[in-house]
């Protein structure tokens, strides 16, 4: 069971990120749970969800103490990076964030997502650059699983759709450098 | 069939829809505006009429008429929405008219806040409006059961004629889970209201009323109530134990936290406490003989609830002084952690306050 804890500034595309790995997960016949953050938000205020891919039935939805964050700014990794449980992952996009001391216990990995989308036509496929990240470093999900979702969430936008893929894919690229 | 990926206010529609709730009145209120969102966008779809009322007064009458003509009708709100309801919901199950209302309760009281709360356990369970007079009330704990309650409410309301409420804490609104959905049912297959008020047609009239002035009239009908309660709470009782045998701690709640408490349990046993959990599936009928069971067993209960305690009373009831019944509870939108529970656990069991 891995408990997935995405956060970032509204519109960053965190609960989309979120979705996807749920129904990417659901496609693999996997037991999946998510579960956005439902507070009184603004926009441009936070956005985060929490998502769970286990091979058993999912009790507790939450995901007080995640095994992996996405943390899409500097504030989401500030708020959420001390709940991570120990030996976790934190993917953290350092184009809106720096200074991560603090977590010797966990493996850090800092992906320029918002660089690497603007270098593939839209700063708005951060969302999936971290998606290609997280595949990257977990091997949770299968590519083509997530490929499949963003051809169903992209249908009649092929240029939306081929920069994701290509931010899905350059953000995997990314950590495969770091391994 | 294959699973779907569904917000719980979707799976609750879905689950109305596809057992022929043909009409739907509601009024907008976080957290489930999801909820006549999704129905005004399908019930057109399957000739159904979706109706946006000016207030949540309006809408549960709304429902008393057309429920009354013999179309399965719903409506959905929050807390402080509910309430607004009471009224209508006293009248229509005086009138023994079948619908289904869901509340997917917020934190109060008052108008509260919008977060996950179960504090309206009481109004859903020991009445709500006046008079005497009680709901079938189902507390769905994953998106899976808020599609399959909701659907079996429908059934149950019009074979007892009393109105059923699908009482869901926020989570269940939000979360997204896959589900896979019952095929669509034929309303020809909906059993025939002979009682509803769909034109006389040269036969005889059916009145549908709550005022029954005479005291001679009255007393009979609330008694004909009461024994249809009765044989509901012999039949209809549902419930969802977990490794409860060997238990020392049992822990029990109804909605997501029941799943929290799984979960708080499964840690339990890791540390070598042997917990186990009773999910209360129907809050009314209580299903207070699975409690019953255990009492002589188990070493002490620990309701959780995400109030000040209401549950707790029901359980208190089933397990009648043989055992310590502990409680665990958070409010304002607060949802408690399996490690607060586990700890909560250890504290009932020591014997102190949870």
């Amino acid at each position: 069971m891995i408990r997935i804890l995405l956060a970032g500034q509204g519109g960053q595309g965190v609960l989309s990120a979120g979705k996807i790995i749920a129904e990417s997960g659901l496609h693999e016949g996997k037991e999946v749970s998510y579960l956005p953050a439902y507070g009184p938000e603004m926009r441009g205020g936070t956005a985060n969800c929490s998502v769970i891919v286990s091979d058993e039935e999912i009790a507790s939805p939450l995901c007080n103490e995640p095994d992996v964050l996405v943390a899409m700014n500097a504030p989401s990794f500030h708020k959420f990076a001390p709940r991570v449980k120990k030996g976790g992952v934190i993917l953290v996009n350092v184009s809106l964030s720096d200074d991560h001391a603090g977590r010797d216990d966990v493996s850090l990995y800092e992906i320029a997502a918002n660089d690497i989308a603007m270098e593939e036509g839209d700063v708005r496929s951060a969302n999936s650059v971290m998606l290609g990240a997280l595949c990257g470093v977990t091997g949770l999900i299968q590519d083509r699983s997530v490929v499949s979702c963003l051809q169903e969430k992209f249908i009649g936008k092929p240029k939306v759709l081929e920069i994701n893929e290509k931010a899905f894919a350059a953000g995997k690229a990314a950590v495969a450098k770091k391994k | 069939m294959s699973k779907i990926l569904l917000h719980g206010t979707e799976a609750i529609c879905e689950g109305a829809i596809r057992n022929g709730c043909r009409a739907f009145f509601g009024y907008p209120i976080t957290p489930q505006n999801e909820v006549p969102e999704y129905m005004s966008v399908n019930m057109p779809k399957v000739g159904g009429v979706f109706v946006q009322a000016e207030s949540e007064v309006a809408a549960i009458n709304m429902v008393y008429g057309a429920a009354g003509s013999g179309v399965r009708s719903m409506t959905s709100s929050s807390s402080p929405g509910v309430s607004l309801k009471q009224e209508g919901i006293s009248y229509i199950a005086c009138a023994r008219i079948p619908c289904v209302i869901v509340n997917i309760m917020r934190a109060g009281p008052g108008l509260g806040g919008i977060l996950p709360a179960q504090g309206d356990y009481f109004q859903a369970t020991k009445g709500g409006g006046h008079g005497d007079y009680h709901l079938i009330v189902l507390a769905p704990s994953s998106v899976q059961e808020a599609c399959d309650l909701t659907y079996l409410a429908f059934d149950l309301s019009d074979k007892y004629r009393v109105p059923a409420m699908i009482l869901a804490d926020g989570m269940i609104g939000q979360l997204m889970e896959p589900v896979e959905l019952p095929p669509m049912r034929a309303l020809s297959d909906i059993p025939k209201k002979e009682w509803a008020t769909d034109g006389a047609f040269g036969e005889k009239r059916r009145i549908l009323n709550s005022l029954i002035i005479k005291p001679e009239d009255l007393e009979p009908h609330v008694n004909q109530l009461q024994k249809t309660y009765d044989e509901i709470a012999r039949n209809e009782k549902r419930v969802q134990t977990w490794m409860a045998e060997d238990a020392d701690i049992i822990l029990t709640a109804y909605g997501t936290v029941a799943r929290i408490c799984k979960s708080a349990a499964k840690e339990l046993r890791k540390q070598g406490i042997k917990a186990g959990v009773i999910r209360p599936v129907t809050v009314y009928p209580f299903p207070s003989e699975e409690y019953a069971k255990y009492a002589g067993t188990a070493k002490a209960f620990l309701t959780v609830e995400l109030s000040l305690g209401q549950m707790v009373e029901d359980v208190r009831l089933a397990v009648a002084g043989k055992k310590p019944v502990r409680f665990y509870g958070r409010t304002g939108g607060n949802v408690p952690d399996e490690n607060e529970i586990v700890e909560a656990a250890k504290r009932a069991l020591e014997g102190g306050e949870a």
